[in-house]
């Protein structure tokens, strides 16, 4: 990760923070605009969720990973505490791993 | 994250305000250490992963940045995926300004710290005066336990095999957690679902964090029913 990223990333985020806080303020956007908006995250999440567990590369597989999504899903489903959800689904990823 | 303001208070007070900001700060730690031990390990380092914390300061984007590059992406789809995800704060920014009156520094400033949580917090109180101060509450709150949670991962990150433990699950399980409270609407869901599809039927194609781009275009399924709905409001 080089310095570029990292600021460049700094100042589009404090950008985005800015515009919608000081330069929109009042106005407010077109409810459309904020729709669209508002729906990003679960749709890139989700894309996350599914690069980072079934991808390598340009390559879909499924390994050790898909052990520990199921244990994360099952236990942010059950309402298990974010840092225990993280450790169960590395731990079961580590002895998959391990195991196989 | 959502926060729950129970008890109704008669006057200005931070009765319900610190208890619910250091309870969100801790939550809020724990993703802090793993976004540190993930940001040294993708080639990151002390200095670089402080400065995405105290910089970018906005959780899921620089998650999705490091997983990106941690994953071979370019860096041109690290930072427009991450982005992306960080679009919403300028909608937040909208919700929050009434409540944060004042000069343009004092809301260029307030801007830096307008984030899932801040915004929750302080559209759940009942009164301008509590609506200031819990969102600036939770914006010290936050912001102290991001960064220190992210100085102890960053330092002890470069330890551990992330292979080994398991510990490159770690964003897949984040991203599970972040994403959970966002599905309860039909429309997320399917966001949601088509984002999924999305990415791994465009991977073999795309370059490597492409397809974390694209896949925002779901979203723009919000427009569909809604242009029906609207007429009326």
């Amino acid at each position: 990760m080089s310095w570029t990223v990292v600021l460049v990333l700094a100042s589009g985020a404090f950008a985005l923070k800015v515009f919608g806080f000081v330069i929109i303020g009042d106005r407010k956007f077109p409810p459309q605009v904020e729709a669209v908006i508002a729906l990003i995250p679960a749709a890139l999440l989700c894309a996350l969720i599914m690069k980072d567990t079934f991808t390598a590369g340009h390559d879909l597989q499924i390994d050790a990973r898909a052990v520990g999504l199921v244990v994360a899903v099952f236990g942010v489903w059950r309402k298990v505490p974010i840092w225990l959800v993280i450790v169960l689904a590395c731990v079961a990823t580590g002895i998959t791993r391990a195991i196989s | 994250m959502d926060a729950h303001n129970e008890h109704a208070h008669e006057g200005v007070n931070y009765d319900g305000i610190v208890g619910p900001a250091v309870a969100l700060g801790f939550a809020v730690f724990i993703f802090a250490i793993s976004f540190g031990v993930l940001c040294v390990n993708a080639g990151g380092s002390v200095p670089k992963a402080m400065a995405m914390s105290l910089l970018v300061f906005t959780g899921a984007s620089q998650f999705s940045a490091v997983s990106v590059i941690a994953a071979g992406g370019t860096a041109a789809s690290a930072v427009v995926g991450a982005l992306l995800l960080g679009s919403r704060n300028a909608i937040y920014g909208v919700a929050v300004a009434p409540w944060l009156p004042g000069s343009v520094k004092y809301r260029v400033a307030a801007a830096q710290f307008t984030i899932d949580e801040t915004t929750g917090m302080t559209l759940v109180q009942n009164s301008p005066e509590r609506k200031r101060r819990a969102f600036w509450v939770t914006a010290a709150s936050i912001y102290g336990f991001w960064n220190v949670g992210t100085l102890i991962g960053a330092l002890v990150g470069n330890s551990f095999d992330t292979q080994k433990y398991g510990l490159d699950v770690a964003f897949p399980a984040a991203f599970v957690a972040m994403v959970a409270p966002l599905l309860a609407t039909r429309k997320a869901q399917l966001a949601g679902i088509g984002g999924a599809v999305v990415c791994l039927a465009t991977t073999p194609f795309l370059p490597i964090g492409a397809p974390i781009v694209i896949s925002a275009v779901v979203a723009l399924i919000a427009l569909v029913p809604a242009q029906r709905k609207s007429r009326h409001s």
